[in-house]
């Protein structure tokens, strides 16, 4: 018997539909998964109190504080940094050696592991600029990391600003500083703002760099130069050392809803860019 | 006109920051790792399976090993599950699908590699150790937990590279009388070919970089491993379980696997720009 071509389509895509499929079920298998086992212990008190016993018992407060502190900071330092980068690439030179040689380094950075960040974190940072464990070590290191994240992001975004509005700015007789703030930013805000949001979920899921930049303290850090654990990290310890499994549990389901929540912002962002590029 | 010079200059300045923080990277990381490497001596360094730290013995064999092969077992899972919704995304789903499909698989690549990490442990190790025997932690588990991970890389990539790919050979290729499927695999893929290879490469790249969810999987034994089922300690892992309590020489080793891990993923980082400018430069040719 000679397999008939529609035979083979019909065979071959109901397997990709199946891997799809499959794939789509592992991610709500997760979601489902955490949220089930924990989402009924986060509760208010979870949330507002300071861990007792190593975690054993009490909340998440102080790392909740230092994951907003840490995530915050990076990318204050790293979104201007991007922001900027991309304008210099996109408006303010041509394509050359130097546009060649920056891009190279982004593409490089986007590639190296966390873990390198967090080495080149430790020593750099955390020993020579002599920082120690800190939110601002941490902060400092996860800002690099995700440098290409906000100039790839950003630079697809001023990429997808239409040339007539720069052509109008200029014929008005601005200068191009004030082209490129008043009109090209503006109206490139909401893909800029999408790249921001994901940099914002990679710091927040970002646990090697932060353990070896950030320190793993339990107490409320109350300024730039004290250590704290992350949300990711103190999950990380809970489940790994087998401290509390409910309090993991309930970690986990805090993070997911904060990844989650990221992640629709940064898709209704995208779709008014879209929207307005149509 | 001298305020605008001064902007440039300024921007300038800043563009500058991506290279130089990966020149004030390489070079720190190269500066601590380094010295180690030929104190210890090439050849005791890279191809001895002896890690005793405490007796001032660093080889990282075994480890070189363990990321090689929990990459390949991942890369494989990644490949065929990452390619199979790209190509369901591209050519097979409706429109209405697709706006579900893509963020869903957006958030996967969202998710924490300690939630992954976590997941394998209390869901797939039991599954593991119960059907198929051994530890649980184990190649496999790594592999199939990493390759979720990288999944949703060589899909994004994949599917921007298989867009990329001009409607008329489609047209043309349905208009001859191919069925959509034999379209898909002998003109569409055809033409993506190096951009999919690309994607698969950065995926390695994840894959062999990742270290929490690897600590969690893979068991993290010094020994080499005979099957799929015995655990391995990756170099990533390597680096995180030891650092916290590492000085001296034995702090000076672990950077060195550090840098040993730079150097693999700047060779695969440089093979897959140069595969896509390539392909890029073809594209634009035609």
């Amino acid at each position: 018997m000679k397999i008939t071509p529609a035979t083979s389509q019909r065979f071959v895509v109901t397997i990709l539909w199946l891997l799809t499929a499959i794939t789509i079920l592992v991610l709500l298998f997760i979601i489902v998964y955490i949220l089930f086992h924990g989402i009924r212990n986060v509760t208010w008190s979870f949330l507002t109190e300071s861990p007792r016993r190593m975690g054993r018992q009490g909340g998440v407060f102080p790392m909740i504080v230092g994951t907003i502190a840490v995530t915050g900071l990076a990318v204050l330092i790293a979104a201007p940094v991007g922001v900027l980068t991309t304008i210099f690439l996109t408006e303010y030179t041509r394509e050359s050696k130097l546009t060649s040689v920056i891009r190279f380094g982004a593409d490089c950075l986007a590639a190296i592991p966390s873990i390198i960040f967090g080495l080149f974190g430790f020593v750099f940072f955390v020993v020579v600029l002599g920082m120690g464990f800190s939110i601002i070590s941490g902060a400092l290191t996860l800002a690099i990391m995700v440098l290409p994240t906000i100039i790839r992001t950003s630079e697809e975004a001023i990429r997808a600003v239409p040339a007539v509005y720069r052509e109008v700015s200029y014929g008005l007789g601005s200068t191009r500083w004030q082209m490129v703030t008043r009109v090209v930013l503006k109206s490139a805000l909401p893909g800029i703002g999408t790249g921001i949001v994901l940099s914002i979920g990679r710091c927040v899921s970002e646990t090697a760099a932060v353990m070896l930049t950030a320190g793993s303290a339990l107490r409320m850090p109350y300024s730039p130069l004290e250590s704290s654990r992350t949300l990711s990290l103190h999950f990380y310890i809970l489940s790994r050392e087998g401290i509390s499994m409910q309090n993991a549990y309930a970690t986990a389901s805090v993070l997911i809803i904060t990844i989650l929540a990221i992640n629709i912002i940064a898709y209704l962002l995208m779709r008014r860019l879209i929207a307005k590029v149509r | 006109m001298k305020r605008d010079k001064i902007i440039h200059a300024a921007l300038t300045i800043v563009a500058l920051s991506a290279i130089s923080s990966l020149a004030l990277i390489t070079v720190f990381v190269f500066k601590e790792g380094l010295p180690i490497i030929l104190r210890v001596g090439v050849k005791n360094f890279f191809l001895s399976g002896d890690w005793y730290p405490s007796e001032g013995k660093f080889g990282i064999l075994n480890m070189i090993v363990g990321s090689l092969v929990v990459t390949a077992g991942a890369i494989i899972i990644g490949a065929v599950f990452g390619l199979g919704c790209a190509i369901v995304l591209t050519q097979f789903a409706p429109r209405q699908l697709v706006v579900i499909l893509k963020p869903a698989i957006e958030i996967l690549a969202g998710i924490p590699s300690v939630v992954f990490g976590f997941i394998g442990v209390v869901v797939l190790v039991p599954l593991v150790r119960q059907y198929l025997g051994g530890p649980g932690l184990s190649i496999l588990t790594a592999s199939i937990v990493l390759g979720v991970m990288v999944l949703p890389t060589v899909t994004s990539i994949s599917v921007d590279v298989i867009q990329a790919v001009p409607r008329s050979y489609r047209d043309g290729s349905i208009a001859l009388g191919a069925t959509r499927w034999q379209t898909t695999h002998m003109v569409i893929i055809k033409a993506a070919k190096s951009g999919i290879i690309a994607a698969l490469i950065l995926g390695m790249g994840r894959a062999i970089g990742e270290t929490m969810a690897v600590i969690m999987v893979a068991g993290n034994a010094l020994e080499l491993p005979h099957s799929i089922l015995d655990p391995v300690r990756t170099l990533t892992s390597n680096i995180a379980l030891e650092m916290g309590y590492a000085a001296g020489d034995h702090r000076q080793a672990l950077f060195a696997t550090g840098v040993t891990l730079f150097v693999i993923i700047m060779i695969l980082n440089t093979i897959a720009l140069t595969i896509s400018r390539r392909s890029a430069g073809k594209a634009a040719k035609k």
